[in-house]
């Protein structure tokens, strides 16, 4: 498997998800913004988090708007998968790749600490490893993660099981407690918390190793 | 021309700091305040002296970058 991790100016966790994916077993490219194409035979992209262009206008929205933002339309177009986290989340509603938007947190703080997720659905690469309906720890920490959607858009993720992640105790006003979406093929997930932060007991929980291993297994050759 | 663009959350939307606004008047004691949206005002300079070229111009930006309209709405007036 071959992630490409793209990096804009501000973002600070494209190292992270590098050593998460290497850590899984795969290859990893990094990609700056600037640039127009993807390294060929690229599986997943990776929008990391971080500040993207110091969250000028709104978290997101000039990154989604960057080069490199059409070579990663026009991948998960094709039936590519696309991960965002946290800013890379609020990154991909903004290029038009998930519905919804991310607000202000209800609490108007930035929160940063361990939050438990259920999982919502199975039924994707990303989710692979995971079991239906489990509890995992994961990290968040943002300002800006209020997930809203006009009530037709909640109704469609809802009725084609795209929640991936619900959170257990909602820490920042999302509608529908929702963590983390699939879009309609299952090939883009963007999310909140942070799973390349939760590789190892050391970082207080291990619960994001298996999303990055069940990505790795559904590409292995069988 | 200059043009200024106001964006702000559509009716629907939550607004958290808007409502954090206004509980901070009704602090100070500026009773009254049934609501209060907040927004953002961004002032464009544009090398076009049509004023409806100008507009046109200014929606399009509005579309494609200025405002999310998932969330957000807007509006052009002279500056």
């Amino acid at each position: 498997m071959k992630a490409a991790v793209i990096t804009f100016p501000g973002s600070n966790c494209d190292r992270d998800l590098a050593v998460a994916f290497a850590a899984a077993g795969a290859e990893v490219c990094h990609v700056w913004h600037k640039d127009t194409d993807l390294p060929a035979h690229t599986d997943v992209v990776a929008i990391p988090g971080g500040f993207s262009f110091g969250d000028y206008l709104r978290c997101g929205a000039i990154a989604a708007r960057a080069p490199i933002a059409r070579a990663v339309t026009e991948f998960a177009g094709k039936g590519g998968h696309v991960l965002g986290i946290c800013n890379g989340f609020q990154v991909l509603v903004e290029m038009g790749l998930l519905p919804g938007a991310l607000l202000r947190n209800a609490s108007l703080k930035y929160i940063c600490r361990t939050v438990t997720l259920r999982v919502e659905a199975t039924d994707s690469a990303f989710m692979r490893a995971y079991a239906q309906g489990s509890g995992i720890r994961v990290p968040i920490a943002h300002h800006d993660g209020n997930y809203v959607a006009d009530p037709e858009t909640l109704a469609r993720l809802r009725g084609e099981g795209r929640v991936a992640f619900r959170y257990l105790d909602n820490p920042n006003g999302s509608v529908d407690d929702i963590a983390g979406i699939l879009s309609a093929n299952r090939r883009v997930l963007g999310m909140m918390p942070h799973p390349e932060r939760a590789l190892s007991a050391l970082q207080g929980s291990a619960d994001g190793k298996l999303l990055f291993g069940g990505l790795m297994g559904a590409f292995a050759p069988a | 021309m200059k043009l200024r663009v106001l964006v702000t959350l559509k009716s629907g939307v939550l607004d958290p700091q808007g409502e954090a606004i206004r509980h901070a008047l009704g602090a100070l004691g500026f009773d009254g305040v049934n609501g209060v949206r907040q927004g953002k005002m961004i002032e464009l300079d544009l090398a076009e002296d049509d004023s409806a070229r100008a507009e046109a111009r200014a929606r399009e930006m509005c579309e494609k970058l200025l405002a999310n309209t998932v969330i957000e709405s807007y509006r052009i007036e002279p500056a």
